[in-house]
């Protein structure tokens, strides 16, 4: 006898299956984490040679870059769920959306940090209120707003959906983010890499940062997925499963 | 091996303050994240364990 | 539809004036704290003169956010937010006339001071102008802007800092091109870049604003 199998792309989309896929797949990312770290450090220490302009500052930018990148794709990821959650009305979407935010602070932090600790060797300055990194702080700003607004909020659906608002308002910064050092002349220097052709700096430079990019974007969902967890355990917890699982624990 | 030696590593041609302070930073932020989260989810299960514990004793008592 | 704007300005209108008090509010606001600036840092002209385009962008600024409280909450308390959300009009259509009627009383009567102000701090002629209507194209963006962060916060506590922290990040483009200008003509390069980013900005506001206060005010209200 056989027995058509209708495939449900929806299976996962339900907190209870999503917790258990998240709980099996999260090791495997925190793995691959500490992989493209690792490797990404040794190319920037080891193989990448001395820039001939900036001497041995210019290191941190195996850092740097990666978490800017992040800061600005974690955004659009999360805008992105939190607008399938206001417009489908999903319980997970805005789940991981709102799992997803502190990572996105912590790289826009991260961001601004190395970019201050970089700036003061190259240009003489930890700041200046040039396009990127003004639109970079703001970043932080929706990031911490986002936040701030679903915590002060109770009733959990309408946070979720007042927070998807100030999301998907603020998601017009990125592009101003990415595109400030074409459209003002800024201190900040232009893009290096582009999709269309050859990276303007030395392949290791170039592969050293890919490889750390590769690792924060495994860590950001590690860290996503096992936040997750939590989120969904809280909001949860007066289903049946979620008990069982407590008590499991015991 | 870009380095002569260990205190050429560290000293990073006389950029060491503004590299290390990244990286340093950088790792602190990482971990403390990962901290954490591991922080939130005992606590997470430590509150809930004593909110169905509660209620047990509620539904016994009512029983 | 043009009508119950109307109606809907005319009425916010009349419940200002029977209060005179909001009225003057963001205006007097706005008058102390740019009247602070030179006793804090002193008289030197200028240093005044640099000083004044941010000074006085700031001031409005803030006095327009802080006026952003009586913009939905009053309604909200006493019921008849929940009446306009039930009747068969457009929201937007409401939210657009609110804040429009916010910004005639917390946003004009700022523009209209500004020369004054910006003469306490010695500032030429054309730079008072294009400090006008720098204000002028700028304000409304704020009041639209705000909107979306008064609608989201409706109700919710410590909705006053939670506005503030929600709002200036989306004020900041509006203060950098505002002040901007007003510093381009202090240097001699023209405002007209900075002038048509800001009208810029209040076009993309004007539309995209009270579409998302009014989808705030919905999830605020269910």
């Amino acid at each position: 006898m056989s027995k058509s199998k209708r495939v449900s792309w929806f299976y996962f989309s339900s907190p209870q299956t999503f917790y258990g896929l998240a709980g099996r797949l999260q090791p495997w990312f925190s793995a691959l984490a500490v992989i493209f770290c690792v490797v990404g450090l040794y190319i920037g220490f080891f193989i990448a040679p001395t820039d001939a302009q900036q001497g041995e500052s210019y290191r941190i930018i195996f850092i740097h870059v990666p978490s800017a990148w992040m800061s600005m794709f974690i955004y659009l990821v999360m805008g992105f769920w939190c607008g399938v959650g206001l417009v489908f009305n999903t319980r997970l979407s805005s789940m991981w959306a709102t799992a997803l935010a502190p990572t996105g602070a912590l790289f826009t932090f991260i961001a601004l940090w190395t970019g201050a600790l970089w700036g003061k060797p190259t240009w003489g300055t930890w700041w200046v209120w040039d396009a990127r990194l003004t639109s970079e702080l703001i970043l932080l700003f929706l990031y911490i707003g986002f936040m701030a607004l679903q915590a002060a909020i109770d009733d959990q659906r309408r946070a979720d959906k007042a927070g998807a608002v100030l999301a998907l308002v603020g998601v017009i910064n990125v592009p101003i983010i990415y595109f400030s050092v074409k459209w003002w002349s800024t201190l900040h220097q232009g893009s290096s890499v582009s999709m269309k052709s050859a990276p303007t700096m030395a392949m290791t430079m170039f592969a050293g940062m890919i490889v750390m990019a590769l690792g924060f974007w495994m860590y950001s969902i590690a860290t996503a997925l096992s936040r997750v967890r939590c989120v969904i355990l809280e909001r949860e917890r007066h289903t049946e499963w979620v008990m069982a699982e407590i008590g499991e624990r015991k | 091996m870009n380095w002569q030696s260990w205190s050429h590593f560290w000293a990073m041609g006389g950029y060491g303050l503004y590299v290390w302070g990244s990286y340093a930073v950088t790792l602190v932020v990482m971990i403390g994240e990962i901290v954490a989260l591991l922080m939130r989810r005992r606590g997470v299960v430590e509150s809930l364990t004593k909110y169905y514990a509660a209620r047990g004793k509620n539904h016994e008592a009512k029983a | 539809m043009i009508r119950t704007l109307g109606w809907v300005i005319r009425r916010d209108l009349l419940l200002v004036f029977r209060r005179r008090g909001d009225v003057v509010n963001a205006l007097v606001f706005f008058i102390i704290v740019v009247s602070l600036f030179p006793l804090g840092v002193g008289p030197e002209a200028a240093q005044l003169r640099n000083m004044a385009p941010g000074v006085l962008w700031v001031a409005a600024l803030l006095a327009c956010m802080l006026s952003l409280a009586r913009l939905f909450a009053p309604d909200h308390q006493d019921g008849t937010l929940e009446q306009m959300l039930l009747a068969g009009e457009p929201l937007v259509i409401l939210v657009m006339g609110k804040v429009i009627s916010h910004w005639l009383v917390s946003g004009l009567p700022l523009v209209l001071m500004a020369p004054l102000l910006g003469l306490q701090f010695d500032l030429p002629g054309d730079a008072l102008a294009v400090l006008c209507l720098s204000l002028l194209i700028g304000t409304p963006v704020l009041s639209l802007v705000g909107s979306v962060g008064a609608a989201l916060t409706l109700g919710v506590r410590g909705s006053g800092a939670l506005v503030a922290l929600l709002v200036l990040p989306l004020y900041v483009p509006v203060l950098i091109f505002g002040a901007g200008s007003v510093g381009a003509v202090a240097a001699g390069l023209g405002a007209e870049p900075h002038l048509m980013l800001l009208g810029g900005f209040l076009a993309l506001a004007l539309v995209l604003a009270p579409w998302a206060s009014a989808a705030a005010l919905r999830i605020a209200m269910e």
